[in-house]
């Protein structure tokens, strides 16, 4: 807090700085070290601080499920959550989904489906599949439906994402 | 054999980029000091800018610089150095050229810092004091106030036929009301970014989300008086648009200003918030006069459209074309006049025009059929036309008949019951209501650059965009299929201004335009091998005309003599190991002229409303398409799936709201303006009917980008009225409307 | 956002000391906090993240209800055995708010102190007097769609956006909290307060106090339930208004009613009052009636929300008509 002199005019106080610290982020089965102030949200550390921009921001306030990543398996709003309260858990986006070159079905499926246009909010629908078949409380069309309904996609590609996801579930439960 | 690639479902070629997260955005490069920029927008309508002060923002650390219209350094004035290839008549705006505000949210400051998080803290600490004037954003209220403009965005609305005002007071039956919609905001889920390099030579690299890159290139060069070959400008991949990215939006102006002050790489982002303080399909109310006999022939249409523009630019869209596209009706009497007021511009939002008159259009013309005691799908019939009377011309093309008879059969229309109120499930009102709609298919002048290596890889380029409407796949299909090589060994690149020249991405006019330049430019390239072929000597071509040669499966051969084929690595071997070019420009041909070329759509819905609480869910819709050849007939089938959504959420939910005592639009983020969810959508059917067409373009294919919309909300509208007896003529369709 | 210290604490005793500095704010969820300080909206210099305080049990307790730990998640909650089947109502109720993604972050507690989402709170270019007291009410003259009809004042006319207290006000829970002085719990109906002339307080919780559990009561209602929730797409939307009914039937006279009204006030709405009217009474359409206008008396509308009232009348006869032949949601 050495920032807190005003160096122009008298008026002015310099406001104070956020203190950045070590925080540490495993991603992706990888644990990266970063040095950041508290303010910084998951999302922003993963875009912006280790440049892994797979993970998309589509509005910055849980609103539309763009960022949406799995944190110990579960689907959250990587916006809003800092980076600082995330510190030994597991991170995974969407770059961490495909294996040795091989793509996670989900992802296969997507393009399969054609469960995407833009492709700006698939990583976050492609995170959302793999959560909801985690998460396991899906039973009908309808339970589908509404449980994706954390995931906007402008484009209108709904029809498709729902069909990736009912395959994704028949496959997990061995229908 | 030759592989057909078009006409047959194919993954996206870009898929694999989508599914992993490698495709880059706007936002998404990286460049060694890249700094931040943050917008600072205005709380006010109407005004000036009193004093604005960045003292404390700019002793933060870190921060570098604010720019605000006091310190923005000075740049060209005339207003022509800030219009696009999209701009409406007017006075364009121009961030930060002076202390006037013109309409609330407009940017007034750009605070640049080191990181995302530290400019976004110190645009919080810039105070601004503003000097108020009245603002007038109530579009009701200003309505006397509407003007026709000077000059028209799009082509003025048709001159009259007959004489629409005295067949209306002959007519037996009548219908005189006002159809409305407030605003509504494109909302692509990517927010419009861009990035700015600026180089030592003073050149720049920009990233930017946009339609396309040569106008964003364009605008640049002349704003800032920077020759167009020093502003390089990409945009490989856009999170969707819809029309928001047709114009350059304020971020890349922003951009570019702050990385030549600063000589710094300058990524701005727009918040959520942010998206809504600019462009939107505009507020419309529309007066219909509809005068028909009492068996159901159409006497008389007046269509009088009201839009709202800014106080600097006049904007329109076709909004009352329709009747002359879509009906068989001599005394049609149309008009456009426009609502100035403090906001932004309206701009093109997907379908513009055709979204907003037909959903006015085809909910008078259910009214009308229940006047004339027809059903729907029939009165539409005995007013079918098969001339655009707009333009007096045959349609090259219109098989919408076959998407009446093929959607009424998937939906079982046939079992429909007249009267309202006549299905119920429980608490449920059902109703089934149908529409049909029309988009101009257009062909733009566009330029395609073919190269193919000794390797027999082809490069086809275009500078123009796929906002995932697959043009990155469909062009990839075309350039295969014409130069008969495996899909795997064409590629296709678009998205840099350095590229061939390209039309904006929009109107779906892309596949029409950019398409028959790829088409062209691979029959080019065929050619240039032939040329090959007989400059060294080859047997079999010496005599040959490129009509006479046929390409498939990597080899070349006469036509007539397609056992004695050649690999085409075999004649490229023959050009000294230098990869062989071919540029084209293709234009429409002069037939066209003589024609009129929509795409058609028919949509039947099916609603459910409850009785008490007037909940409506859409839970089936059929829409059947006549687009010419399709394509691809996976990516088509996406694109009229995303247009249906569309069209539920312009029927039930999209509308942005004017706050009139703030002179602010309010529901400005996702919570509160909401656009459909996957719980919304329910199943859909989507067929293509066959329909042929030589004279459209070489291609034969319409573009679906809009299509897809036009008329869903008038059905589902129709299909509520259906289910309720209640006649909403005001968009969206809310609960409280039917309770 | 604003600059601010972060600490983080393991239990609830250096919870309450980190949370009594000036400016101090707790952080669990972080789902409507961060998208608030996002926009300036809110700015607490210091965030005590409470994440690892043991609060994540869901237990039965002696009365023979259960206790809902404050940092379960709203996800972990809705999914739990014994909320499922013993107090389906409340289960429902969650599941009816948000998304997937936002009910696997948000906690129990934090679900209790998310704030209004009327417009005007959330843009701090337009007056509030709930964001900045005294700056005035821009949604009483304004849009008001989604706002209040009842319990309003002429400061305020926000609503309390969750569903799942619409829930816990049925089923009289208690907010169990810690503070300074120690423990005390909270009835559920005096845990959030109407805005009256201090729009800017939305619970009676203080500044230094934390939520450590919500009880239930042993009564669940588990046999005729319903959670009805109106609203402008079919998720992932906030209830225009919404109805958490419980009934205690003994054949089709009512033993016991709950009628919670969401969407419709600063708090989740009762009228116990009007609920004592249908004990002993016959389950049918015309006594829910009565209880509806008895709900809805005094209510108010604003121009665009006037349709509430009435609506709200029509949710609570249908709700109750659900919950007696068990249709748990719509």
């Amino acid at each position: 807090m050495n920032k807190e002199n005003a160096v122009g005019t008298a008026e002015v106080t310099r406001p104070t700085l956020p203190q950045t610290r070590t925080v540490t982020l495993t991603v992706n089965g990888t644990e990266h070290q970063l040095q950041l102030a508290p303010w910084t949200s998951v999302l922003d550390a993963l875009r912006e601080y280790l440049h892994l921009t797979g993970t998309k921001k589509g509005c910055d306030h849980g609103q539309c499920g763009a960022c949406t990543i799995l944190l110990d398996g579960k689907r959250i709003n990587s916006c809003l959550t800092l980076a600082v309260m995330q510190e030994g858990k597991e991170i995974t986006t969407v770059e961490g989904l495909a294996k040795d070159g091989e793509l996670h079905p989900v992802q296969q499926a997507f393009i399969e489906h054609d469960a995407f246009q833009c492709g700006y909010c698939t990583p976050g629908q492609i995170c959302s599949v793999i959560g909801l078949v985690n998460e396991g409380k899906a039973k009908t069309l309808d339970d589908i439906k509404d449980l994706m309904s954390g995931n906007i996609c402008r484009c209108g590609a709904y029809a498709n994402i729902v069909q990736v996801a009912q395959e994704a579930l028949e496959r997990r439960t061995g229908l | 054999m030759k592989e057909n690639y078009t006409g047959k479902p194919a993954n996206r070629v870009d898929g694999h980029a989508k599914v992993t997260g490698t495709a880059k955005y706007a936002a998404e490069f990286d460049a060694p000091n890249l700094v931040h920029g943050v917008v600072v927008n205005s709380a006010i309508a109407k005004g000036r800018i009193k004093s604005i002060d960045t003292s404390e923002a700019l002793a933060l650390e870190g921060v570098l610089e604010v720019f605000t219209h006091e310190n923005r350094p000075g740049y060209t004035w005339l207003d022509k150095h800030y219009q696009d290839e999209d701009s409406p008549p007017g006075s364009p705006f121009r961030p930060l050229n002076s202390d006037k505000i013109l309409f609330s949210m407009q940017p007034i400051a750009l605070v640049v810092a080191e990181t995302f998080e530290l400019a976004r803290y110190a645009a919080l600490l810039v105070k601004v004091e503003y000097e108020r004037e009245p603002h007038s954003t109530d579009f009701e209220a200003n309505i006397s106030n509407a003007y026709k403009p000077k000059k028209y965005k799009s082509t003025p609305p048709p001159d009259p036929r007959g004489d629409a005002e005295q067949a209306f007071a002959a007519a037996e039956l009548q219908l005189e009301e006002v159809y409305s919609h407030t605003a509504q905001h494109h909302n692509p889920i990517e927010m419009h970014a861009s990035i700015a390099i600026w180089q030592e030579d003073g050149s720049l690299i920009i990233y930017d989300k946009i339609q396309g890159v040569q106008n964003s290139q364009e605008y640049i060069s002349n704003a800032f008086g920077v020759p167009k070959e020093k502003v390089q400008v990409y945009s490989p991949f856009v999170g969707g648009a819809f029309g928001s990215g047709l114009r350059p939006q304020y971020q890349l102006f922003l951009a570019v200003l702050a990385a030549r002050e600063l000589k710094r790489p300058v990524k701005v982002v727009l918040t959520r918030q942010q998206m809504f303080s600019f462009g939107h399909r505009p507020t419309t109310a529309q007066r219909i006069a509809m005068g028909a006999s009492p068996d159901g022939k159409l006497q008389a249409i007046q269509h009088n459209a009201f839009g709202e523009t800014s106080t600097f630019e006049d904007y329109n869209e076709d909004v009352v074309i329709w009747p002359g596209v879509l009906y068989h009706c001599d005394n049609v009497q149309v008009s456009h006049q426009l609502v100035s007021l403090d906001v932004y511009t309206p701009l093109d939002m997907r379908a513009p025009g055709g979204t907003t008159g037909t959903f006015a259009l085809e909910i008078a013309i259910d009214e009308m059929a229940y006047k004339a005691g027809l059903d729907p799908l029939e009165f539409r019939l005995k007013n079918y036309t098969d001339t655009d009377y707009n333009e007096g011309k045959p349609f090259s093309s219109k098989e919408l008949k076959e998407c009446y008879r093929q959607g009424a059969e998937r939906f079982g229309w046939a079992n429909r019951k007249m009267a309202p109120r006549s299905m119920k499930k429980g608490h449920q009102l059902i109703g089934w209501g149908m529409a049909h709609g029309g988009w101009e298919a257009k062909q733009k002048e566009a330029a395609a650059k073919a190269v193919l290596s000794p390797e027999g890889k082809l490069e086809v380029s275009c500078a123009t965009a796929d906002i995932g409407t697959g043009t990155y796949t469909v062009m990839t299909q075309i350039a295969a299929e014409t130069m008969g090589l495996p899909i795997e060994d064409v590629s296709f690149k678009l998205g840099d201004s350095s590229l061939p020249k390209s039309p904006l991405e929009g109107g779906s006019w892309t596949v029409s335009s950019v398409g028959s330049a790829v088409k062209q430019v691979c029959e080019k390239l065929q050619e240039e091998l032939l040329k090959v072929a007989q400059k060294n000597g080859h047997e079999i071509f010496k005599d040959a005309k490129p009509e006479e040669i046929s390409f498939a499966n990597g080899r070349m051969f006469l036509s007539e003599a397609p056992a004695q084929s050649v690999p085409l690595l075999e004649v490229l071997a023959l050009n000294e190991g230098k990869p062989l070019e071919a540029e084209v420009s293709a234009k429409p041909a002069k037939e066209q002229q003589k024609y009129s070329s929509y795409s058609h759509s028919a949509t039947f819905a099916e609603v459910q409303v409850d009785e008490d609480l007037g909940t409506v869910k859409v839970t089936r819709l059929v829409s059947a398409i006549a687009g010419g050849k399709i394509i691809n007939p996976k990516t088509a089938r996406s694109q009229i799936l995303g247009g249906t959504v569309w069209g539920i959420g312009c029927a039930l939910e999209e509308h942005t709201v004017m706050d009139n005592h703030l002179g602010r639009f309010i529901n400005h983020d996702l919570d509160k303006y909401h656009l459909p969810v996957n719980a919304d959508i329910p199943e859909t059917d989507v067929i293509f009917v066959e329909e042929k067409d030589e004279i459209v373009n070489p291609l034969g294919a319409k573009g679906l980008g809009e299509i897809g919309i036009v008329s869903v909300a008038p059905a589902i509208a129709n299909a509520v009225f259906h289910a309720t007896g209640k006649r909403i003529r005001r968009l969206p369709i809310t609960l409280d409307m039917l309770m | 956002m604003r600059p601010f210290t972060f600490t983080q604490v393991q239990d609830v005793d250096s919870a309450v000391q980190e949370v009594s500095a000036e400016g101090a704010k707790f952080i669990a969820g972080g789902t409507n906090l961060l998208d608030l300080m996002k926009i300036d909206v809110m700015s607490p210099s210091h965030l005590v993240d409470i994440t690892k305080i043991a609060l994540n049990t869901i237990e039965e307790t002696e009365e023979g209800g259960i206790r809902l730990g404050a940092l379960v998640t709203n996800a972990d909650t809705a999914y739990h055995e014994l909320v499922e089947t013993r107090y389906p109502l409340l289960s429902h109720a969650i599941l009816a708010g948000a998304t997937a993604q936002l009910r696997n972050m948000a906690t129990n507690g934090g679900n209790l102190l998310q704030r209004t989402r009327c417009y005007y709170f959330y843009d701090t270019q337009t007056p509030c007097n709930k964001r900045e007291p005294g700056s005035g009410c821009s949604a009483i003259e304004g849009y008001n769609r989604d706002l209040a009809i009842l319990g309003t004042s002429e400061h305020c006319i926000a609503t309390h956006p969750s569903d799942m207290c619409v829930a816990l006000a049925a089923l009289e829970a208690t907010v169990r909290v810690k503070g300074p002085q120690g423990e005390r719990p909270i009835p559920f109906a005096e845990f959030h307060r109407l805005p009256g002339d201090n729009p800017h307080l939305d619970s009676n919780l203080q500044p230094d106090e934390i939520i450590t559990a919500i009880d239930l009561p042993a009564q669940g209602f588990a046999q005729h339930y319903t959670y009805l929730k109106l609203r402008d797409r079919a998720s992932y939307a906030f209830a225009l208004v919404s109805v958490a009914a419980a009934l205690d039937l003994e054949g089709s006279i009512i033993k016991e009613a709950r009628i919670a009204l969401g969407g419709v006030a600063h708090k989740p709405w009762r009228v116990p009052e009007a609920e004592a009217f249908l004990r002993g009474k016959e389950a049918t359409t015309e006594n829910f009636r009565r209880v509806a206008e008895a709900y809805l008396l005094g209510a108010k509308g604003y121009g665009d929300n006037t349709f509430k009232v009435e609506l709200a009348k029509r949710a609570i006869v249908r709700a109750l008509e659900q919950a007696t032949k068990m249709e748990p949601t719509s």
